[in-house]
């Protein structure tokens, strides 16, 4: 079957032809994941839902060029001897991780031979890293525990002198329920959980959700809503690539670097407060618009400030790439081949500086991204010096994108009343974060209840391929990789 | 001797012991304000020492009897190195115990100490730093003993006070020999003590670590020790340097108490803007790769022989 044939099996969501959904069974599962690989789509996100949701399924989202599609595979009629659904791993890597996880949460077992616990971490069972053997191999465990204030996460190098032959990550001791947790909240409550997700990816998972939940909703947001959403979600990016850039100059022994990106970075995080009420804003994003409008004279000053970051990041730009011990720490570091990036499937800004040319907001064309019309920005080394050097270039057209939203904001309201419908529903939303494609499924029930909810953070995709990442470098150098990536534990936890 | 060779002496070792934190903590302040920061305290150095002797000392049930004694061992190792080192004056009583060959020795005595009790409890962390340093160790180790043969061989002694003595009582001419040794030393002095950019002593990545990996296992009095031994060991690498390259200042010969009175402003004069230059080179550069730190160090041997070269081709 090609992609004309399932779009032609397939319903639009809430009206949506660009969203599609997708009831299939066990064979089919497999054969939509493989005519989507075969199209050149991605998979975005695969999660499950027991009976407390209704009834047990697996979900996957995929992104194609017909739009974005969710299979859906009931579990309530197993149907395979074994009582497990067809594993996706082989094409797409990172599915693995995310089937182990199903199968912790929701007791759905994938056919991928990988059974072990993900999320989940037995105190009575070990877990069975992979071992590698060989004259003079070693390994170090590292954490979850670290000598700096960082989020938990083990990582067992396998290593030869100061070489990495293998690096296997596991992760999960931030799991803390916060899909259970969902379900206690009414709907219109959730987006601030969901903005909370991940603390650097707030404006993100509340905008995915608040997508979600007003398309399943029927209701329509405001053209000066959407801007004001964009605004917060640039800001966004601009604070983290401020904040990663300092982090990668000092990972590299060069803590210049760190002073002098901190301080921009917490201009802009005043700049944020003063204009949208928080330096991290979690709670501007609201069900059917934004929280408030902007206070009076905040839009000049936020312009200004945005015009010293432009500036300013363009000199130690220059710094950067001249310094030779800066240059010679982050070119060739941790490099990912873009025909390597595209076989796992890796994600946003990673993938971009890979060579995956993948923006939702250019992809989706969501609103207002259709009328601003951002730059992709990529690279195709795919090593520390790309991510980096992408992170600059987002970092300068995000600037411009805030400036144009100041310039031509429109006007009207900045947001709508919302009540609940009386029927149950379903709806995804899909954001461009800083980090990546951030996708949140959300199912209601009659009277507002939140049924079941999926935030999805694109650090699962990226993970697996830090891993990749490592391979042949020196085990120093990891830091530096693995911040280059900046990848989220708790997002990922869950 | 007379007594003013004692009160030399004495007045030294305490200096040592009151001005190395100091001098770390100058550093620190240089190196803040040249990254735009607001500095810490001169003497936050020592606040931490302090802070670390009244806490409990952890230590892990499977170390041996070398991980506890390794502290001692280094601090003393440092500060008897400090006693042979002329900072104040050359006719201290201690330094017919040691020549600058000697010193060498002391320091390397230091690094196995800490080296074997980094390894002893068996965390890799711990291996990882002790095997790095001792890459850096082998590797700097060479490079200083051809700077101090160079200082011997102009000065025909191996003695550390008496070089010192005869390069500040000679005639003042720009010698390049000593010039190529100085830069050799500078580099010496960044790979030993652990800072940029062979090591980063303000990190806190575990992996990337060379000096603090070694140190992870330690708490409390150990800990503080071991901090005040490599306050210590900076603090005694610049007075080797100054004693080599500018001895100008420090009482030599038969002096009295009026040298040994002005021997302490020049000391603090040195100390200062010796600090700050290493901050402004610490500044600027970064970490180098593992891989790297042979090439740095090769770079420094080579700078050595290259003086040695030029004082016996040209006897400048």
């Amino acid at each position: 079957m090609g992609l004309k044939d399932w779009l032609a099996v397939s319903v639009p969501f809430a009206d949506d032809p660009a969203i599609r959904r997708l009831r299939v069974g066990a064979p089919e599962w497999r054969r939509l994941a493989e005519d989507v690989a075969a199209s050149g789509g991605r998979l975005l996100a695969l999660w499950g839902q027991d009976a407390t949701a209704g009834h047990p399924a697996v979900f996957a989202a995929y992104q194609t060029a017909a739009g974005l599609w969710v299979g859906e595979l009931r579990r309530d009629v197993p149907e395979a001897p074994d009582d497990s659904y067809p594993g996706l791993q082989d094409l797409y890597p990172f599915a693995g991780r995310l089937q182990r996880a199903i199968r912790d949460l929701h007791g759905l077992r994938s056919s991928d031979p990988d059974d072990r616990p993900w999320l989940r971490h037995p105190a009575a069972q070990a877990y069975e890293f992979v071992r590698v053997e060989g004259d003079g191999v070693h390994e170090i465990p590292v954490g979850p525990v670290h000598a700096g204030i960082i989020e938990p996460g083990h990582f067992r190098f396998s290593v030869v002198g100061e070489k990495v032959l293998r690096l296997e990550a596991r992760l999960g001791y931030t799991h803390k329920g916060i899909e259970r947790r969902f379900a206690d909240f009414g709907a219109l409550d959730g987006c601030r959980l969901a903005a909370r997700v991940s603390g650097d990816s707030a404006v993100a998972f509340s905008w995915a959700y608040c997508i979600a939940l007003e398309a399943q909703w029927r209701v329509a947001i405001p053209r000066r809503a959407q801007w004001l959403r964009a605004l917060a979600l640039e800001l966004e990016r601009i604070a983290n690539h401020l904040g990663d850039l300092g982090a990668l100059g000092n990972d590299a022994g060069f803590a210049f670097g760190l002073a002098q990106f901190s301080r921009l970075k917490e201009r802009v995080l005043r700049a944020t407060e003063s204009t949208l009420g928080q330096r991290y804003p979690m709670d501007w994003v609201v069900p059917g618009g934004v929280a408030h409008e902007l206070p009076g004279a905040a839009a000049t000053a936020l312009d200004r400030c945005l015009a010293d970051v432009v500036a300013e990041s363009g000199v130690l730009r220059g710094i950067y790439d001249e310094h030779a011990g800066v240059r010679d720490r982050f070119a060739g570091t941790g490099a990912i081949a873009p025909e390597l990036a595209a076989r796992l499937g890796l994600a946003g800004l990673a993938g971009r500086a890979s060579g995956q040319a993948h923006d939702l907001r250019i992809d989706l064309r969501y609103p207002p991204y259709e009328e601003l019309r951002p730059a992709i920005c990529g690279a195709l080394s795919g090593d520390v010096a790309a991510r980096v050097a992408v992170r600059f270039d987002e970092l300068q057209e995000s600037c411009r994108l805030v400036r144009r939203i100041l310039a031509g904001l429109p006007s009207g309201d900045s947001r709508v009343a919302i009540l609940p419908p009386s029927s149950d529903g379903f709806g995804i939303g899909a954001v461009e974060g800083w980090r990546g494609p951030v996708l949140v499924a959300l199912a209601t029930a009659a009277g507002g209840r939140i049924r079941r909810c999926h935030p999805h953070d694109p650090s699962w995709q990226n993970w697996p391929a830090l891993e990749h990442a490592v391979i042949d470098n020196i085990v120093p150098d990891f830091p530096l990789i693995n911040k280059s990536f900046n990848l989220s534990y708790s997002g990922h936890d869950l | 001797m007379r007594p003013i060779d004692w009160l030399t002496q004495v007045l030294e070792v305490v200096a040592a012991l009151a001005v190395a934190p100091l001098f770390q903590g100058w550093v620190n302040q240089c190196r803040a304000w040249l990254q735009n920061r607001r500095a810490p305290p001169l003497w936050q150095v020592y606040r931490g020492i302090r802070k670390l002797f009244h806490k409990d000392a952890v230590i892990a049930t499977n170390a041996s009897p070398l991980f506890r004694v390794a502290p001692y061992v280094v601090f003393a190792t440092m500060l008897t190195a400090a006693a042979v080192i002329p900072s104040m004056g050359t006719r201290l009583p201690f330094s017919p115990a040691a020549d600058a060959i000697a010193l060498v020795g002391l320091f390397a005595t230091a690094r196995m100490f800490l080296a074997l009790a980094a390894m002893d409890v068996g965390t890799p962390f711990g291996t990882l730093g002790a095997r790095r340093e001792m890459m850096v160790g082998f590797l700097a180790e060479p490079a200083l003993l051809m700077v101090i043969f160079v200082a011997a061989l102009i000065s025909s002694t191996t003695a550390l006070p008496s070089i010192s003595e005869r390069l500040a009582t000679g005639p003042l001419v720009l010698s390049p020999s000593l010039a190529f040794t100085g830069v050799a030393f500078t580099m010496v002095l960044l790979a030993e003590n652990g800072r940029l950019p062979i090591d980063n002593p303000a990190t806190h990545l575990e992996l990337t670590m060379i000096h603090e990996a070694m140190l992870l296992e330690y708490s409390a009095r150990h800990l503080a020790l071991m901090e005040f031994a490599s306050a210590l060991k900076l603090m005694n690498y610049a007075c080797i340097g100054f004693a080599l390259f500018v001895p100008w200042g420090s009482a030599t010969g038969a002096a009295g108490p009026f040298a040994l009175a002005a021997a302490i402003p020049a000391l603090a004069v040195k100390l200062l803007v010796a600090g700050a230059a290493l901050a402004l080179i610490e500044t600027a550069s970064a970490k180098l790769r593992v891989f790297r730190a042979p090439e740095f160090l090769a770079t420094a041997f080579l700078f050595a022989v290259l003086g040695m070269l030029v004082h016996l081709l040209l006897g400048a």
